[in-house]
């Protein structure tokens, strides 16, 4: 086995999760490594990546990007492996955001909620979300490729409407304002101290762990379940089915795969996923905001599949870490610049920044009053950019990269 | 390819009978309710529909855009409010020295900080009365808004002939992101006058009050629709239906398929240009200014092109028609309901309608339905 990694003898070794012992070794490692990550420990604290994205500071974007992993996973199932492209995944992140806070948040006078613990919100909002993506799944299942992604997006302009009407303000807040979301601390039912407190600097066994740190490691526990359920999910009957329905829908229903039945079970598992993370992504900031669940978190998704790799779950992870971590490199490379003192690098700060109208191309005052971009502006001119760079350059995106180098070294010095 | 054929609007298919039999109820109810305003306040009404025809009128030039770019190139250009937007911006940038705020004061003395304003433009060397003017810079704008669509098809689209659908409508939402952020960044927060020589001002018929721009946009939209019908019987008419029919089969005739598709991409670009033009009057907006929400008309009309059928020009007008009609009654109609139905509803409408719609007919009203191969 060691000498031949690509000999299988039983269909069990083909499905494993993890096929080769290098695989195995470095996956244990990967994990260990995130894990400790936030924790300053001699030897991990020096691996260059590890070392700036374990400071206090990176731990509110790692959050972030494991919150948008578990809904990018949820929708690699339905448009990666199911091959029902969405545009309206945020608006099922937003339905379970809106299900938990009516559950976990605060009632007041302009407001309704239960104050009820996580354990009961967190679920909830990924059953509600669940149920919503299979009432809508009938009208999905009737439409094919464009037209279902129009109408998906014509649910998320719905779902933002939602925070206007009387009844909606009441569980969403007030358009522009929002509400107050329960944060991530587990309490048994309604009591005062909880069990676990996750929102406050505290002991955990041997560690000293600041609030981001706790945050960090309860979101880390809850991806890596999820990242486990979605990629069993797709080597069992059910991911066959999908993966059949992706490559040809007719094909796979003459084969005896009922096509409806699968479709709206990517729906209903895909919206369960961006439920949960709904109602993360909201926990995060601690006020759910109707607006936040607009069409550019949608393409946000789209872009991380693409850019990832659609249809892989490891692509998936990869391009959340990707999208979510370069426009936090790229404002932290401009505060860089800007403190840059003497040589080379003050000179390309003096070429690419500016406070004012004079020649430039990064604005770094605190408004901007002329035509140059601010950083921001900048960041999402790189996101679109990105996604149109990468579908024409690599419509695999970075798993497809991989592959190539991957099967360059394997088949050295040979070119085929 | 997938290959499509003319399975034309046939009779009423009656094994979707729950969805039609609730489509024919709510029309039959719709129209009663017509009869019965009609009677009650026949200005009102007569008002109310001059001014959704003015809205399905710009939703149709918008939808018409999307429809062209489709039937040739296989895309759903989700950058058309972009376009819009974007030429739009450019007649203001334009106009700017000649159109004058309530004041009497122009955008260039009020603001001197507003980026762009300080481009010389020899247009405002011509003499000649202000419409004149206006029409001039109407014109170099949708040249201009034709360049625009060229390059984005040159640079973005053309790469990508032959790839999934898929992949080249997530292009153009890869573009309208960034077309977004230098449009708002050239708006910044101030509004950008377009100087339409009809302003907000309007006639009366009996009582109701109609806008001027109501019957500019039904006029400038039955003229693009028939410029379409005349351009498809024309030879590259012909060939472009060729393309959208079978790309391959059409370069094997000898069509010329990358002139095609940059043909369709810049006549698209111009009429995203002209939908953005109106996206700032009254039927849209009050402001005649193009700001940052001047962008959005695209995905409003979304629907229309999506209930029309999408690669249907007939379909085009009928849905923008529709779903003019249907936002703005209901806005008339149902305000009485504004804080349960919440502000700002009628915008939500068209997507309900095309919801309904979709669940009736799956291609669209016109669309033509993928035949499908094992």
């Amino acid at each position: 086995m060691l000498g031949r990694p690509r000999l299988y003898t039983a269909y069990r070794q083909e499905a494993q999760l993890l096929p080769t012992w290098t695989q195995k070794v470095i996956c244990t490692l990967f994990v260990a490594v995130l894990f400790l990550l936030p924790f300053e420990l001699p030897v991990i604290s020096q691996i260059p990546l590890v070392r700036f994205l374990g400071d206090n500071d990176w731990m509110r974007p790692m959050a972030l990007m494991m919150v948008l992993a578990i809904a990018a996973l949820g929708l690699n199932l339905l448009a990666g492996v199911a091959g029902q492209v969405s545009l309206g995944h945020a608006f099922f992140m937003g339905v379970g955001a809106c299900t938990a806070v009516y559950l976990g948040g605060r009632s007041g006078e302009e407001t309704w909620g239960h104050s009820l613990p996580i354990w009961i919100w967190l679920p909830a909002a990924g059953v509600v979300a669940a149920l919503v993506g299979v009432a809508v799944s009938p009208v999905a299942v009737r439409l094919r490729g464009l037209y279902l992604a129009i109408v998906t997006l014509g649910l998320v302009f719905l779902g933002i409407h939602f925070g206007n009407t009387s009844w909606g303000r009441k569980i969403a807040g007030p358009p522009a304002l929002g509400r107050e979301f329960p944060g991530l601390d587990v309490r048994l039912w309604k009591e005062e101290t909880p069990l676990i407190n996750v929102e406050d600097d505290g002991h955990w066994l041997w560690f000293d762990v600041t609030d981001l740190q706790k945050r960090y490691l309860f979101l880390l526990v809850l991806t890596i379940a999820f990242t486990l359920v979605a990629k069993n999910l797709t080597r069992t009957r059910t991911g066959r089915a999908l993966q059949a329905i992706r490559d040809r829908d007719i094909a796979a229903e003459v084969m005896g795969v009922p096509e409806f039945r699968y479709k709206v079970i990517a729906f209903a598992v895909s919206s369960f996923f961006a439920g949960v993370a709904g109602a993360l992504f909201s926990a995060l900031s601690q006020r759910i905001l109707a607006t936040d669940f607009g069409l550019f978190l949608s393409v946000e998704f789209i872009a991380i599949l693409l850019i990832g790799g659609a249809g892989t779950t490891s692509g998936t992870l990869i391009g959340t870490f990707f999208v979510v971590m370069v426009p936090q490199f790229v404002e932290e490379f401009t505060k860089w610049l800007d403190r840059a003192e003497g040589g080379l690098t003050e000179q390309l700060a003096r070429f690419l920044l500016t406070e004012g109208d004079d020649f430039g191309f990064i604005n770094t005052a605190i408004q901007t009053p002329g035509w140059t971009l601010s950083v921001f502006d900048w960041n999402i001119v790189l996101f679109g950019a990105l996604i149109v760079v990468f579908l024409i350059v690599e419509p695999l995106g970075i798993f497809g990269i991989w592959v190539r180098v991957r099967n360059y070294w394997k088949r050295w010095p040979f070119s085929y | 390819m997938v290959g499509t054929a003319g399975g034309r609007l046939s009779a009423v298919d009656l094994r979707k009978g729950a969805p039609m039999g609730f489509l024919i109820g709510a029309l039959g109810a719709s129209l009663i309710f017509g009869v019965v305003q009609l009677a009650n306040d026949p200005a009102l009404f007569f008002q109310t529909l001059m001014k959704s025809l003015g809205l399905g009128s710009v939703y149709a030039l918008i939808a018409l855009g999307f429809v062209l770019i489709f039937k040739a190139t296989q895309t759903v250009n989700f950058a058309q409010g972009a376009l819009a937007a974007t030429g739009a911006l450019f007649l203001a940038f334009l106009v700017q020295k000649r159109s004058v705020f309530t004041e009497g004061e122009s955008v260039v003395e009020r603001a001197g900080h507003i980026p762009f304003t300080n481009i010389s433009n020899p247009l405002d060397n011509l003499g000649g009365p202000q419409w004149v003017h206006w029409s001039l810079s109407v014109v170099v704008a949708l040249a201009f808004a034709a360049v625009v669509g060229l390059v984005v098809e040159r640079l973005a689209i053309r790469p990508m002939i032959g790839e999934p659908l898929f992949s080249v409508a997530v292009i153009t939402l890869g573009l309208e992101i960034m077309f977004r952020v230098f449009n708002n960044d050239a708006v910044e927060i101030e509004l950008r006058p377009i100087g339409v020589p009809w302003k907000l001002d309007g006639f009366k018929v009996g009582d109701a009050f109609i806008n001027w721009s109501f019957v500019a946009a039904m006029v400038t939209a039955a003229a693009a629709f028939v410029a379409v019908y005349f351009f498809y019987r024309s030879r590259l008419g012909i060939a472009m239906r060729a393309v959208a029919f079978d790309q391959e089969a059409a370069m094997a005739q000898g069509i010329n398929v990358g002139r095609v598709f940059a043909i369709a991409w810049a006549a698209g670009a111009v009429l995203a240009a002209i939908g953005g033009i109106f996206a700032t009057q009254p039927p849209v907006e009050q402001q005649i200014s193009v700001d940052q929400s001047t962008a959005n008309i695209a995905f409003r009309a979304l629907p229309a092109v999506i209930l029309g059928g999408l690669d249907s020009v007939t379909g085009a007008l009928l849905g923008g028609l529709i779903v003019g009609v249907a936002e703005i009654y209901a806005g008339q109609y149902a305000a009485a309901n504004t804080s349960w139905l919440g502000a700002g509803y009628p915008l939500i409408v068209p997507y309900v309608v095309m919801i309904i719609g979709l669940l009736v007919r799956p291609y669209g009203l016109f669309g033509t339905p993928e035949i499908e191969r094992v």
